[in-house]
């Protein structure tokens, strides 16, 4: 009951703290202040009431048992994400990523290609994609290749469709400007469109960053080598070793902001210029 | 007409490609078969082969055709072997997990917009329950539910959904709430408006184009979830289980058809949603 009890209190503690915070204008680092209790609350609360509650660890396991499992299994962790995460994820997300802005700017030339692959990637990007995992375990087996492979056709559409979208955004007064310097395609390309599409292939990249995590492990249900973040999740389950579950997925989270912290900060050195960006 | 033309003709040409794929792929065994009955085959002899295989690496389009109309309409709606049957299972999960997303979605968006102090909590919170892989959770979420006592996998796989299609949602009736501009405000202030009066006749209304537009996000997100909740889960129905048979069991033609079957029903539930927001538009007065 005190563990309730003391739950409920920092509780209530910390969201008198965070009402007062919230009303400060706070600048810079310190804005992350607000957030950060608020996710230290959670897992305070979920702790008090795990244990308070005696709640079985098979259903939920409180927080500091998976920062047990965390510590406890770092080598067999790390291995997972390097399998999963940096030879699945990362690699189709560069080879995928790479091949959609290829082919936009391919189509980019012939518009009778544009106004007819445009529909059709339109509709397949907001098409159950996973589903292909199956048949990429079946053609390239059970090693990060076929996780690769269904990151590849994930993030490829979300991408072509914004990159195509990106390109068309510059306005009729800019285009005619560059035509008033007799700038050629490729210049009015590399010096106009392609600036002005980067907001948009940004927009397209931090979808895909997320989606390419997700390919990576829903492909490893499938069938994967004994190691990766999908297997380790899938047998775990299996044992009712959920502490070692959380971890893995904590783990995931961690990589995935990571990853999508990693664009966000890209993006905002090549899209300074961007009203968005200008705070 | 004018339109139609360019899809046709890419269509045409992914069409040949596919062919082409699957003559190429599937040729393998075909030489393999030959070599083994210790026969000579001539690449004449090879084509008409590699489209009518049982296992085929790549089926050809016609071949997928073909399966996939006898699981929609060879079979009795109630069979197990029917596709309808398998959809209906994954629509029921995609249709609840849409819902309780909504709900979620439009709550914690109300939230934000009048709490200063929710906002800054809880929306990069939201940000980063995306970043983490739903997939990770899904086998967990069956497991506990199965501990709670809950019977069935529709509700796992329901909240699965849910999970996916509340982002969208939450970030759009955001946008959506805020759009009023300020102008818009002051007049209701001298009408001396209420604050739910407000809400009704102004932020609500005002909103509906963006809800819309993240209800079409949204719709694809549940289904993507619901088929993603029957993978780990041992789920004998459902598209994404009928998915899984196949790859376990070695009948590509089995996947193949649930995956079109899956997009033919992610194809119908964007129109729907699509017919939904004109009658909607069209009842508020908004000319089309």
């Amino acid at each position: 009951m005190i563990w309730v009890i003391g739950a409920l209190a920092f509780w209530a503690v910390a969201w008198w703290l965070n009402v007062r915070l919230a009303r400060l204008s706070l600048q810079g680092p310190a804005r992350a202040v607000v957030p950060a209790l608020f996710g230290v609350t959670l897992l305070v609360v979920w702790e008090g009431l795990v244990r308070g509650l005696e709640v079985s660890p098979v259903i939920l396991p409180p927080p500091s048992a998976i920062g047990a499992a965390l510590a406890r299994s770092f080598a067999v962790l790390w291995v997972d994400v390097v399998a999963t995460f940096v030879k699945g994820a990362l690699t189709g997300f560069f080879i995928g990523c790479s091949a959609a802005f290829l082919v936009t700017l391919l189509i980019d030339r012939w518009p009778f290609f544009r106004d007819g692959l445009l529909p059709i990637c339109n509709f397949v990007a907001a098409l159950p994609i996973v589903g292909i995992a199956p048949i990429m375990v079946m053609w390239f087996g059970f090693g990060w290749e076929s996780k690769a492979a269904v990151v590849v056709i994930m993030v490829f559409f979300p991408v072509l469709v914004n990159m195509v979208a990106g390109l068309a955004a510059t306005d009729r007064m800019q285009r005619d400007l560059m035509e008033t310097y007799a700038a050629s395609y490729w210049q009015t390309l590399v010096k106009l469109r392609l600036p002005a599409a980067m907001p948009f292939l940004f927009n397209g990249l931090k979808i895909a960053s997320t989606l390419a995590l997700i390919g990576a492990i829903v492909a490893e249900f499938f069938g994967s080598p004994i190691y990766g973040m999908g297997f380790r999740i899938s047998t775990e389950v299996g044992q009712l070793g959920l502490d070692m579950v959380w971890a893995v997925i904590a783990v995931a989270a961690l990589a995935g902001s990571l990853f999508y912290g990693a664009i966000a900060l890209i993006e905002r050195r090549v899209t300074f210029w961007h009203p968005s960006q200008r705070n | 007409m004018l339109r139609a033309l360019p899809v046709t003709v890419v269509l045409g040409i992914i069409a040949v490609i596919w062919y082409a794929g699957a003559v190429w792929l599937n040729a393998q065994w075909v030489y393999d078969q030959a070599d083994r009955a210790g026969t000579v085959v001539t690449f004449a002899e090879v084509v008409p082969q590699t489209m009518a295989q049982d296992r085929p690496l790549l089926p050809p389009p016609h071949q997928v055709a073909a399966e996939l109309w006898d699981g929609v309409a060879g079979q009795a709606v109630t069979s197990k072997r029917s596709l309808v049957y398998h959809a209906f299972k994954t629509l029921q999960a995609t249709l609840l997990g849409f819902g309780l997303g909504i709900a979620l979605g439009v709550g914690l968006a109300v939230a934000i917009v009048y709490s200063r102090t929710m906002e800054k909590s809880v929306m990069p919170w939201a940000i980063i329950s995306q970043t983490v892989p739903i997939v990770a959770l899904a086998p967990m979420i069956i497991v506990m539910a199965s501990q709670a006592g809950i019977e069935g996998k529709m509700i796992p796989k329901g909240i699965i959904a849910c999970y996916l299609s509340f982002f969208p949602v939450l970030v759009g009736m955001v946008k959506g709430l805020r759009s009023p501009d300020a102008m818009q405000l002051d007049l209701l202030a001298t009408y001396n408006a209420s604050g739910l009066q407000n809400f009704l006749k102004l932020r609500l209304p005002s909103s509906m184009p963006y809800f819309f537009a993240s209800l079409k996000v949204a719709i694809a997100a549940a289904l993507v979830g619901a088929i993603v909740g029957e993978l780990p889960s041992g789920a004998t129905e459902g598209l994404g289980a009928r998915m899984l048979v196949g790859s376990q069991f070695g009948r590509p033609l089995d996947m193949w058809a649930a995956l079109f079957a899956a997009a033919i029903l992610a194809g119908l539930l964007i129109v729907l949603v699509g017919w939904l927001e004109r009658v909607l538009r069209r009842r508020m007065g908004v000319v089309a």
